[in-house]
This record gives structure tokens, C-alpha cells and sequence, in this order.
């Protein structure tokens, strides 16, 4: 397996939610301390589901990809889902050979949705 | 042959094979590699010679002395300091740097002024920091013009009766940029205040004389400079340290302890509490005495070449900013610069896959980072060891980089 996967240049090649909400209902965001990358997420919520997800950030390929499958795996989920959610199953999506010295790119992006859900006060 | 060819065969490391292609180690700045006479008098000194210093009555505890006290002096006549008593062994620049913060912090007072550069090292920043949160110091920084020199003029305005500190660093770690640090030193000195240089940029590339910079604290590391990690320089001039209390207290810094209080052993062991590292003073000395005989002129030069070669060749390729100065002679063995459209890790990460190590990220300066108004570069760094063909290397390969992503 290659440390850039197939899915994670396409993911940082063309990004599917990739933006900003007009009006998020959770939105949260953090630094990656090893390389002072920023990325924030913004989600909608409609009846306990995470119903819209977008990302910014100007990030390594990896963070990107990381969000982007991320918000995949969420959209149409109930919220909840997200606390369920682990780096390693970010990972499995994303088909990727990670090293432990590049992980926490991998997992800044779930990181930050669980604590924005959780400052919500969402399950 | 070049001084570059000639000294690879004496690194062990560097026939290594990395990701299946032969390593082109580029990132010195942060740790150099290790000639074999260096890994060979650490190992000499732990099979033959190792106990603790300076109270071991027997012969071992005199062997290990005489290795520890003879590394001071080969640093000594390195660094062209004055006396034996100047050069202080720490566990490396940070340490250092924080030993003079915490000694001549405690002298000042509220309102005192310290002076430090936006492309400090968070290393002779965040120091400096403390103290201002503890005795209510203020800090002012010299801003960089954009080509990545220090804003003199602006230097000279921070200058005040009211400056007690200058803090900078000799060669910046980012954008290499070589300092005027004894004109510099001169100013501060004119303006009363006391000057610290970060030399752990400046020492493994540069010849220095501390004596001739004039500074009054000059702190650099081993691992940089050929040596083993562990193991640092303070050189302070002597006036200076006799009038400071040690920063820290412990065994060997004392003369006569009682229950109540203590008498200071002299310079330079004053600021050397506890066991210092023996082993790693002695693998010092040994990566002194290999960049003695390269002579530091020809060390320089060398490196100035393969830096000149390393701005010329990434310049053409597209996409590519580089950072700090363009004139090799006012630079360090440094590079920093950027790819359009491709993370400084992910371009890290991509270059070893091809064997080729290189720094990425804000390489522990973050406000200069954030007066670049970027996150990070990419940072090729040399050595000795580093040759013309590394450089060809590092450039096929960024070159392709923007395809791999």
C-alpha cells in the first residue's frame, strides 16, 4: 500500500465537500500541532442526522482527504455515529499506509466534528 | 575531489538505503550525522575509561575527568574563547538559551526591555517569554524585511536605556540568513543591555570567534555540529557569568553546602549541577577536532557552493518559491521554500519515498511563519557531507513532485 493512496490523491485532487455552510448548525476547528495546519468543519442537523457537511482548510493531502471521506461517511448518518467513528476506520477508507509520525492528519479531521457535536450538545 | 566526496566514506549512516534508493540526508540543520571518530571515542570512552567526574578518587573517575575537561578546551580553542572558564557544558542550545534566560531574568525588573528578531527560534523566544511573565519584562522584536534580513534600522530605534536583553540568532534556521551579530552586539552594549546569540545554526557552518563577536552569552549544540545529541555549549564571558547566581542548583555546583544554604563552586562547573554528559563531551570533542582539521573556512565555502546550487537549480523549476536571502554569501547551509499546490509534508513525504530526507513544517519558528503568511516550507540543510550530486537529486526530484499528488 502506498502512503498516498489512490483515494487520497483523488480526494485532494477534487475534494466533494469541500466549502463552507451558510447557515451550520455545529461548526468546529482546530490546529494540527505538528505542521500548524488549520481545518474546520461545519455540519446541518435535521432531526438528529447529520444532514450537510463542508471543510475548509489549507492542509496537507492527507488531513483533506481525511475530512472529505469523513463528511462522506457522515452525511445521512444519525450524528451520533461520529463518536462511533475512529481514526482507523478513517483510515480504511481512505486505503492508505499511514505512518504513526503522519496520523494525527489523519485524525485532526474527526477530531474536530466529534468535540464541534459535542459543544452542541448533540448525542 | 570535492571536500563533500572526500568526507562521505567517513559517515557510516549515509550508505544506507532508504525506500530503496541510496539516502541524500539534507536535513543537517536539524541533526547532523556522525563521523565514524565520533560513534568510535563515545564507544572507546564507555569501554575503557567511563566513571564520574571530578570526586572519583580511583583511576577511571581521573580518566573520565581529564576526557571531560580536555573536550572544554578543545571548544575553547574552537570557539577562540578567552579562558576555559567561559565554556559551559549543557544538555544543548535550548538548554542554553533557557540557563541565561533564567540567570539574568532574575536580575531585571518590571518595564526592563528584551530584545528579540521575528525569525527567532521558538528556542530563544519562548524563553524570553517566561521571564517576561515572571519579573513583568516586555518583549520587542526586530522585524524582517521581506528578502529575509533583519530590519536594522528598526533595531536601532528598539534600542533604549530601558533594554536590559538582546536576544538573536547568529543564522537563522529558516531562512539561513547570516546576521551582523558583532555589529549588532556593539549597539546593544552602547545601549547598556546584554547580548545573547543562538549560534546553533552558526557553529557547525561558519568559522566563529566569540571573542571577536563580542557577545556576552553564545549558545550552541553538539548534534548539529558532527556530535552526539546530549550535549550543549553556553560560551559566557567571564565578568558576566562571575556576577550571575547559577540557574540551577544540585551536585558539582557548589563549594560547601550547609542545611540553610551554599557557597558556589567556581566557573565554569557554577552552572553545572548534576552528572554532566561525559560521554557525550568527549564524542563533542572528537567532531571538534574532525571539523578542525576540514578547516571551518573550507567548510563554509563548500557549503556556500552546494546552497548557491540549490537556490539556482529550484528556481527553474516551476512552482517553487524559495525563501530568505539570494546572495549565498549573506546565508547559511540553508533552503526553504515551497511548491505551489503541494503541503510542505506531503512534498516531505514524497521526497522520502525517493530516499531524499528534507524538513518540512514551521521548523519551530512560527511567528516568522506567520509573518510569511505561510504554515510551513520545505527546508533542504547541508553538511560536510553533502555533494553536488544530492543537489541534482533534490532537484530531478521536486521537479516531479506536482505528478505524484
Amino acid at each position: 500500500m502506498a502512503l498516498y493512496s489512490d483515494v487520497i490523491r483523488e480526494r485532494f485532487r477534487k475534494p466533494r465537500f469541500r466549502g463552507a455552510l451558510e447557515r451550520p448548525d455545529v461548526s468546529g476547528e482546530d490546529v494540527n500541532p505538528l505542521c500548524g495546519d488549520r481545518i474546520r468543519i461545519q455540519a446541518r442537523l435535521d432531526g438528529g442526522r447529520l444532514v450537510e457537511g463542508r471543510w475548509t482548510g489549507d492542509c496537507c493531502a492527507i488531513s483533506a482527504a481525511s475530512a472529505d471521506v469523513l463528511l462522506e461517511m457522515m452525511v445521512g448518518q444519525p450524528a451520533a455515529r461520529a463518536r462511533e467513528l475512529t481514526p482507523a476506520s478513517i483510515l480504511e477508507r481512505l486505503d492508505a499506509d499511514i505512518r504513526p509520525s503522519r496520523m494525527k492528519c489523519v485524525a485532526l479531521p474527526l477530531a474536530v466534528l466529534q468535540e464541534a457535536l459535542t459543544k452542541e450538545g448533540t448525542p | 575531489m570535492s571536500l563533500g566526496e572526500r568526507c562521505r566514506p567517513d559517515f557510516p549512516i549515509l550508505s544506507r538505503i532508504v525506500n530503496g534508493h541510496p539516502l541524500v540526508y539534507l536535513d543537517s540543520a536539524a541533526s547532523s550525522q556522525k563521523p565514524a571518530s565520533v560513534i568510535e571515542a563515545i564507544q572507546r570512552y564507555y569501554e575503557t575509561s567511563h566513571a564520574n567526574v571530578h570526586r572519583s578518587i580511583h583511576t577511571l573517575g581521573e580518566e573520565a575527568t581529564e576526557l571531560y575537561e580536555a573536550a572544554r578546551d578543545a571548544v575553547r580553542a574552537f570557539l577562540g574563547a578567552r579562558t576555559r572558564e567561559e565554556i559551559v557544558f549543557t544538555r544543548g542550545t535550548t538548554e542554553s538559551l533557557n540557563l541565561v534566560a533564567q540567570a539574568v531574568g532574575r536580575t531585571l525588573q518590571p518595564g526592563d526591555e528584551i530584545v528579540v528578531s521575528e525569525l527567532e527560534h521558538h528556542s530563544n523566544l519562548v524563553p524570553w517569554q517566561m521571564v517576561c511573565r515572571d519579573r513583568g519584562t516586555v518583549l520587542k522584536a526586530i522585524p524582517v524585511l521581506p528578502e529575509g534580513y533583519l530590519d536594522l534600522e528598526a533595531y536601532a530605534r528598539l534600542l533604549s536605556p530601558r533594554t536590559r536583553v538582546v536576544a538573536v540568532a547568529h543564522v537563522s534556521n529558516v531562512l539561513g540568513t547570516i546576521n551582523p551579530v558583532a555589529q549588532m552586539a556593539e549597539q546593544a552594549h552602547r545601549a547598556g543591555a546584554l547580548v545573547c546569540l543562538d549560534g546553533a545554526q552558526a557553529v557547525p557552518h561558519l568559522p566563529v570567534d566569540v571573542s571577536a563577536i563580542g557577545a556576552d552569552f553564545y549558545a550552541f549544540s553538539g548534534h548539529k555540529m558532527l556530535g552526539p545529541t546530549g550535549i550543549g555549549v553556553l560560551h559566557g564571558r567571564r565578568e558576566i557569568l562571575e556576577r550571575l547566581e547559577p540557574a540551577w542548583g544540585g551536585g558539582e555546583m557548589i563549594k560547601e553546602v550547609w542545611i540553610d544554604h551554599a557557597q558556589w563552586n567556581d566557573l565554569p562547573w557554577r552552572f553545572e549541577p548534576g552528572t554532566p554528559p561525559i560521554a557525550d563531551a568527549v564524542g563533542l570533542h572528537a567532531a571538534v577536532e574532525y571539523l578542525g582539521k576540514l578547516g571551518m573556512a573550507q567548510v563554509s565555502a563548500h557549503e556556500q557552493a552546494l546552497t548557491a546550487a540549490t537556490m539556482e537549480a529550484l528556481a527553474d523549476i516551476p512552482g517553487v518559491t524559495l525563501y530568505g536571502p539570494r546572495n549565498p554569501e549573506m546565508k547559511g547551509a540553508v533552503v526553504a521554500f515551497n511548491l505551489e499546490g503541494i503541503h510542505p509534508h506531503d512534498g516531505a513525504a514524497l521526497l522520502d519515498q525517493r530516499g531524499i530526507a528534507v524538513r518540512a513544517g514551521h521548523h519551530c519558528a512560527q511567528p516568522l511563519m506567520k509573518c510569511l503568511q505561510i504554515a510551513g516550507t520545505l527546508r533542504a540543510s547541508f553538511s560536510v557531507y553533502n555533494t553536488a550530486q544530492d543537489v541534482q537529486r533534490l532537484a530531478e526530484a521536486v521537479a516531479t513532485l506536482r505528478g505524484e499528488l
